[in-house]
């Protein structure tokens, strides 16, 4: 056998590599203490994770409270043991709340950890365990705030619609509201009717993030960002004769009952919300920029939230018709738009631009009243810049004043927003949308109102915001 | 009061743990075998405690005195086990064989909480693997051939790792065993030892470059047919050993970097290439998206070792049987779901203090045939380590290899016996060269 000569800094090298394999094992162990530590308890919160409903067996479900500690849901233990969940509001909070004993939605489900996880104190539990008693489970205190709940409830009335309404510079969840809505109390009960077949009414829809509708005249606040976009400098010298009726090539747009607007400039054309303009505006666009614009704001993308919604959806290329422009640039055509997202563009707009991700859950405390955790409001990023913002702003503002939007003119606060009166089925009234916020110059409050077949949404809609308003402002 | 039972044994259980896992490291800083010797009785406590309390709750929970029984014959067979190995092998590595008897334990603990039939299975394989490579150091003390054969090794593991892929069965997509009187056969387990026995032997006899031609040859061979297999981890294994032992053999950074760079540029070949690949990797970057099929056993790995937390739900208390095949590659998130994440830690750090001592035994060893050896199956052991708990975690996509001595599975479970078997056969040696030398100078 041939004698080799040996690697004299083999030892060496032996420990180069043992080191870099301890580094990557300490790497590991971060990462898995990192998931433990951080990570795990927003993963665990999951329908598929059946570990969770077990805790029910040792733990008492906790309560979720308002903003100002209202019981919005609370289970109630009878002598026997027997639970029982209870909604003190009945259907009022029904969406947004949800219910926990026919699957988890709503805050039940977003909450469902803490609702089902103990930190009452050692010889508490200790106590409980060795009586065999359950353990109170900690209670979630949510950004809903009752009065604002009740009144948008009430100013629906019993049309079909949604509500939301937020703080634009913190991205609370103040109030959300879907009608029809449903009694979680006598949910077992009726359950079978309500997924039946038969049922138009989806009563367990939360049309606020779930239903899908075309945004009408809300949508011309994205055709005219487009717009001031590609014409930064000269999109104010922008005018239009309106006689009622704007005709293209062999199409006809009209305005809202054939109205005639006369000579429109771009911001009187907004605050009337005057289609022919728009239409014709429409057709000057960049389809490619407009495709981006729309996906900046969220369209055909994923919300900043952990409720279900569905996505909203603008679909027009740059292949598309001069049919299909006409009609997308007033927010008819195949635009499809949920009252949340409605909601977060004007959240935006308040917000200089950036929109911060809607919540629901404030803090999480022990029964003993002790804070567990507290949700603080985070920035989404910007959907357009500051100056877009405020331009946006400004034009919506004057809706309110010399526009559509008279229902919400006083002098006791400065609203800025904008109607929308979407056509969805001929022969059928319009869908009412109101999308804005106040005050103008200082937004605390983001309002969308959707009334489903309402009718023209200066008339339908902007009142019910005008409720909303006018009880935050007399606070 | 079962419940109050169990939650105060959880913390007894990850304090033992702790316990057993410091001394395993302070072992390091004693150089003195009277020291050393006591850390080692200290562990030998703290591991018998841990078995027992565990057994208990075990007991408790499932009212089954087969339980005790089982519990009964494990104490016996390991007590003879670190007691006859001694007084068989005078000098060999207490630590060693302490921290094999640590893994065993736990891995018999999960297993009789997960399956009573797959833990006696498990056990009966233990004992028989056990007895089997009692032998080893023995023969390694005798016998000057083993590293005469290179091309016995070489041609031996590449033939069997080709007969596997043509007639092998089908598991989770991938071809591992073969059928064997009635047993699965899990012949890559092997090959990795001889495969190392194969790389020292050429090294030994030469590092001149034809043979490092020939060699990487034969080590490229044997990573293509397990990839072809759809066995990616063990391929990742001899790709890294392979890799790291013509490091050290040659001491050449350029051999090293060279082949990092073509690692770095097969592996997105393979990619491009294989859809096994690419679905690993799918269900590793977002298992959210297919929480339903592919994302579907790290998701559940994810809520057992999430919901477990730091202290772990307590034996009984989770449900670690959510997890497909939990017994094999994710026995490692059944033990930190129910057991605590600082328990599981533990175990790893065991692995970890197994693998720091092969390398010091490698380190030690004057001939360059078993230094080598105790440093290929020290990267074998480490790597498998560290592919399993990383894929356990999702800190790397997952490969489907077993936590050696945890996991069930007995392939896995022997090989990994003669592997120990083999490193305290080397330290043997070792200590025997010692004290002869020490003989002469006096």
């Amino acid at each position: 056998m041939k004698k080799q000569k040996p690697n004299p800094k083999s030892n060496k090298n032996i420990l180069v590599i043992t080191y870099a394999l301890v580094g990557l094992f300490v790497c590991m162990l971060g990462y898995f203490g990192y998931f433990l530590q951080v990570q795990s308890e927003n993963i665990i919160n999951n329908s598929y994770n059946a570990r969770l409903d077990s805790f029910s067996d040792r733990i008492v479900r906790g309560e979720l409270l308002s903003r100002d500690g209202q019981v919005l849901a609370r289970t109630e233990v009878a002598e026997d043991g027997t639970e029982v969940r209870r909604y003190p509001y009945d259907a009022l909070f029904a969406h947004v709340v949800g219910y926990s004993d026919h699957g988890k939605v709503g805050l039940e489900s977003l909450a469902n950890f803490y609702l089902l996880s103990s930190h009452v104190n050692l010889v508490e539990k200790t106590v409980n365990e060795l009586s065999d008693e359950k353990n109170l489970g900690d209670n979630v205190i949510t950004t809903l705030d009752v009065g604002l709940q009740q009144v948008a409830s009430d100013a629906l009335g019993d049309r079909k619609g949604a509500v939301v309404v937020m703080e634009p510079d913190t991205g609370k969840i103040l109030a959300m509201v879907s009608k029809p809505g449903y009694n979680p109390n006598t949910l077992g009960a009726d359950w079978d009717s309500l997924i039946s077949g038969d049922n138009t009414q989806a009563q367990l829809l939360n049309r606020a993030t779930q239903g899908l509708y075309p945004p009408g005249s809300t949508f011309k606040i994205v055709t005219i960002l487009e717009y001031m976009r590609e014409h930064p400098d000269t999109w104010r010298d922008f005018t239009f004769d309106c006689d009622g009726q704007y005709e293209y090539e062999d199409y006809t747009i009209s305005c809202y009952h054939g109205n005639a607007h006369g000579h429109q400039t771009l911001e009187q054309a907004f605050a009337n919300s005057c289609n022919g303009a728009f239409s014709s505006l429409g057709l000057e666009l960049n389809l490619g920029s407009m495709r981006t614009l729309t996906n900046q704001l969220l369209f055909n993308a994923q919300l900043p939230t952990a409720l279900a919604y569905s996505k909203s959806s603008f679909v027009m290329g740059s292949d598309a018709s001069a049919w299909e422009i006409l009609q997308t640039s007033i927010g008819q055509g195949s635009t499809q738009m949920t009252p949340l997202h409605s909601c977060l563009v004007a959240s935006a707009i308040a917000n200089g631009g950036v929109l911060m991700k809607p919540y629901l859950i404030d803090h999480v405390e022990t029964v003993a009243g002790e804070e567990i955790k507290k949700f603080l409001p985070e920035s989404y990023g910007p959907l357009m810049n500051a100056t877009e913002a405020s331009q946006l702003s400004e034009l919506m503002r004057l809706v309110v004043t010399d526009g559509t939007g008279s229902a919400v003119r006083t002098d006791a606060y400065t609203v800025a927003g904008k109607t929308g009166s979407a056509e969805f089925e001929t022969g059928k009234e319009t869908h009412a949308w109101f999308t804005g916020f106040a005050p103008a110059e200082n937004p605390q409050l983001a309002v969308t109102v959707l009334v489903e077949e309402g009718g023209s949404g200066g008339q339908a809609a902007a009142p019910i915001a005008r409720s909303i308003f006018d009880t935050w402002f007399s606070r | 009061m079962v419940n109050v039972i169990i939650e105060v044994s959880k913390y007894l259980l990850i304090l033992l743990m702790a316990i057993y896992t410091y001394l395993n490291f302070s072992y390091f800083r004693f150089h003195e075998e009277g020291e050393q010797n006591r850390t080692c009785r200290r562990q030998n406590v703290a591991m018998f405690l841990i078995h027992f309390v565990a057994y208990a709750i075990l007991f408790l929970k499932s009212e089954d005195e087969r339980v005790v029984l089982f519990y009964l014959a494990q104490v016996i067979f390991l007590e003879a086990y670190i007691g006859l190995y001694r007084l068989f092998y005078r000098k060999m590595s207490r630590i060693l064989v302490n921290n094999m008897c640590m893994l065993l334990c736990v891995g018999f603990i999960i297993l009789t909480r997960l399956s009573f039939e797959k833990a006696m299975r498990q056990f009966l394989i233990v004992a028989v693997s056990a007895l089997v490579t009692w032998i080893i150091p023995f023969i390694m003390d005798r016998v000057w051939q083993l590293s005469r054969i290179p091309w016995v090794y070489g041609i031996l593991g590449l033939v069997l790792l080709i007969v596997v892929w043509i007639v092998g069965n089908n598991s989770f997509g991938a071809q591992l065993s073969i059928q064997i009187a009635g047993i699965a056969f899990q012949p890559s387990e092997f090959v990795k030892l001889s495969f190392v026995f194969f790389v020292a032997t050429m090294f030994y006899r030469s590092t001149d470059f034809m043979t490092i031609v020939v060699t990487t040859a034969m080590a490229a061979a044997h990573v293509l047919v397990l990839v072809l297999s759809k066995d990616l981890g063990s391929a990742l294994i001899f790709f890294v050993t392979y890799l790291t032992m013509l490091f050290v053999a040659t001491g050449s950074w350029g051999y090293l970097i060279t082949g990092m760079m073509g690692g770095c540029g097969a592996s997105v070949v393979a990619y491009a290439l294989f859809s096994h690949v690419r679905t690993r990797v799918a269900a590793w970057s977002n298992p959210w998206q297919d929480i339903d099929n592919r994302g579907y056993q790290i998701t559940q790995s994810l809520f057992a070792m999430g919901t477990g937390g730091w202290f772990g739900m307590g034996l009984y208390q989770g449900m670690p049987y959510k997890i497909p095949v939990v017994e094999k590659d994710f026995v490692f998130a059944a033990i930190s779901e129910e057991l605590g994440g600082i328990f599981a830690v533990c175990v790893l750090l065991i692995c970890l203090g197994c693998f720091l001592q092969f390398m010091m035994i490698a380190a030690k060893m004057q001939s360059v045939f078993y230094k080598l050896i105790a440093f290929g199956l020290g990267i074998v052991y480490v790597t498998q380590v560290f592919l399993t708990v990383g894929g356990v975690t999702k800190f790397i996509p997952s490969t489907g290899l077993t936590l050696p001595l945890v996991s069930y599975g007995g392939s896995s479970i022997l090989s990994t016996f003669i592997l120990f078997g083999v490193i305290q056969g080397l330290y043997i040696l070792k200590r025997n060269d010692e004290e002869d030398y020490e003989e002469t100078k006096a």
